[in-house]
């Protein structure tokens, strides 16, 4: 407990005063902080930059998690069920792997895949020379990482669905149901509180992902410049530890909201 | 059959080969471009070789860093197992007020400690601690972030250990840490092989808080040398940084199997970044 308190709280107290001054990191030997109020919370808020990475951490979280992840997970687990065991086992594996493998190596893999002169995606589309990331940085992050976050989507699903008492399954077949509505009337009800589960860590995780500045390091011209990416560069490359501190204070009330929201979600329909 | 069932099934099954394509694509080239002795960007079956893993094992930079994810690793996981396992085995006979609330609120919280939204708080923290630039700051902060799912996963393992063993203990005499150490231990050891594993996983891919808090190349992980390999001259060397991704994979990958194999894949949704 002792532990969890010396790391959780005292930073949380310690930021909030330095969101508050200009802290430098000047070379080695950091400058006196000085107070400056809600300066940097007033420069964070008209920086175009900051406005430009919340609205593409948004698109980010909204096309890789919310759309790309839960429902290429979830096709994933529904397909599954039917395949051929041993085939299901492969395709499984196939995509576990995917989230297995350290984020370091997996940013590596998607650099050579996307490669501009002869990453294997310009092979196998035949489009020559197309420099993948530069035409389409964030596309390409988005893609990236579906293929390195599904598997979680798809192993809650894959739960989810057999927590649906077959006898359903059964009715709604008896009952000359097809696919769509056996979906919204037979799944959909039952699995809920898993999309809301599964929604809320994938939202939480996928904001907070930092593995893209493997990749494009925020660029072209900061067009991948997802929230973390943007206050590595402004805290602890450029040094501006006092802004930082603010951004990050701005960043894990973000946080606490988008969870706080989800926990009311999940609660009422428990009720 | 009818028409809608047999398009049903073809679609499964092309649904099925674009997923697998899709995602096996990537680890094909990571499976051979480390054998291959001209290795390209491209999938291609390898013209053998094993001069890659020559090449890497020469590479002071490569295999300490490899030394150096071990230690943080193992540092991290041992401070977790016995800090967790103390934690969860009093949070779980001790009754306080609020007791299951405050779990689920550093569980939650623990997504953030870590993570990208608190880089600036670890960083000013490790700093004004002296810890920037040595492995122990890593594998504290690393600890912090794990030890809440550590100890609620462990609580349920310990729930279930009945009290009479640990009262019968008493009677001949036992201290609390004996009992801990010969009654809890034994019967809480599948949590506890779960747990080492687990937080195994996290640290070996873990990039951002080694990056951010170790400066010399030679005290940092695997995860964060193979990044410098890639940058240095501009021209990635392939043959290398294949190789290197391949025998870093190797020891995760691994335990994954040996956890899905002994006690079946279930990671409580196992909190990767």
């Amino acid at each position: 407990m002792l532990v969890i308190a010396i790391f959780l709280l005292f930073p949380a107290i310690w930021t909030l005063y330095l969101g508050l001054t200009n802290w430098r990191l000047t070379g080695l030997a950091a400058r006196e902080p000085e107070f400056v109020g809600l300066e940097n919370y007033t420069d964070a808020l008209t920086d175009p930059d900051f406005r430009n990475s919340l609205v593409l951490t948004l698109a980010f979280v909204f096309f890789s998690a919310i759309v790309g992840q839960s429902i290429l997970g979830f096709a994933l687990a529904w397909t599954a069920r039917k395949l051929r065991p041993a085939l299901r086992s492969v395709v499984e594996t196939v995509v576990l792997l995917a989230w297995i493998i350290p984020a370091s190596v997996v940013a590596f893999l998607w650099l050579a895949l996307l490669d501009r002169r002869e990453g294997t995606l310009n092979a196998l589309l035949g489009t020559d020379g197309t420099a993948w990331l530069l035409e389409y940085p964030m596309q390409s992050i988005i893609v990236f990482n579906i293929w390195n976050g599904t598997a979680f989507s798809m192993l809650l699903f894959s739960s989810a669905l057999a927590s649906v008492p077959p006898s359903q399954f059964e009715t709604a077949r008896m009952a000359g149901a097809g696919t769509f509505a056996t979906l919204r009337d037979v799944v959909l009800p039952n699995i809920r509180g898993h999309i809301l589960t599964n929604t809320l860590l994938i939202t939480l995780w996928t904001f907070n992902v930092f593995a893209p500045y493997l990749i494009t390091a925020g660029g072209p011209q900061g067009r991948t410049e997802i929230l973390g990416v943007y206050i590595y560069r402004v805290a602890l490359r450029d040094g501006a530890l006092g802004q930082g501190a603010a951004l990050s204070l701005i960043m894990i009330i973000i946080n606490l909201v988008v969870a706080s929201v989800y926990l009311r979600l999940l609660r009422e329909r428990r009720s | 059959m009818s028409v809608r069932a047999a398009l049903g099934v073809i679609g499964r099954y092309v649904f099925a080969g674009f997923v697998l394509v899709f995602f096996a694509l990537p680890l094909l080239w990571l499976l051979t471009a480390p054998f291959d002795t001209a290795p390209s960007v491209q999938v291609s079956v390898p013209d053998f070789t094993l001069e890659n893993f020559r090449t890497l094992w020469d590479n002071p930079y490569a295999m300490r860093s490899l030394g150096n994810s071990v230690i943080i690793a193992a540092g991290t996981m041992v401070i977790t197992l016995v800090l967790a396992a103390l934690a969860s085995y009093a949070l779980s006979r001790v009754r306080i007020p609020g007791r299951d609330t405050l779990l689920y609120l550093l569980l939650l919280l623990s997504s953030i400690v870590t993570g990208t939204a608190a880089m600036v708080p670890t960083f000013l923290l490790m700093t004004e601690l002296g810890l920037i630039d040595r492995q122990l700051g890593v594998v504290l902060v690393l600890t912090g972030g794990l030890l809440p799912t550590a100890i609620f996963i462990l609580k349920d393992f310990m729930d279930s250990t009945p009290r009479s063993y640990e009262e019968s203990a008493r009677v001949f005499g036992a201290s609390s840490l004996q009992i801990l150490r010969h009654v809890v231990v034994p019967i809480a050891r599948p949590g506890l092989a779960t747990i080492a594993v687990w937080a195994v996983v996290q640290v070996w891919g873990n990039f951002l808080v080694p990056f951010i808090l170790l400066r010399s190349p030679d005290q940092q992980p695997a995860a964060v040398v193979m990044f410098t390999f890639y940058t240095e001259g501009g021209q990635p060397n392939l043959g290398l940084i294949s190789t290197f991704s391949l025998l870093f994979s190797i020891p995760v990958v691994a335990m994954y199997l040996f956890v899905n194999r002994r006690y079946g894949f279930r990671f409580h949704g196992g909190i990767k970044r």
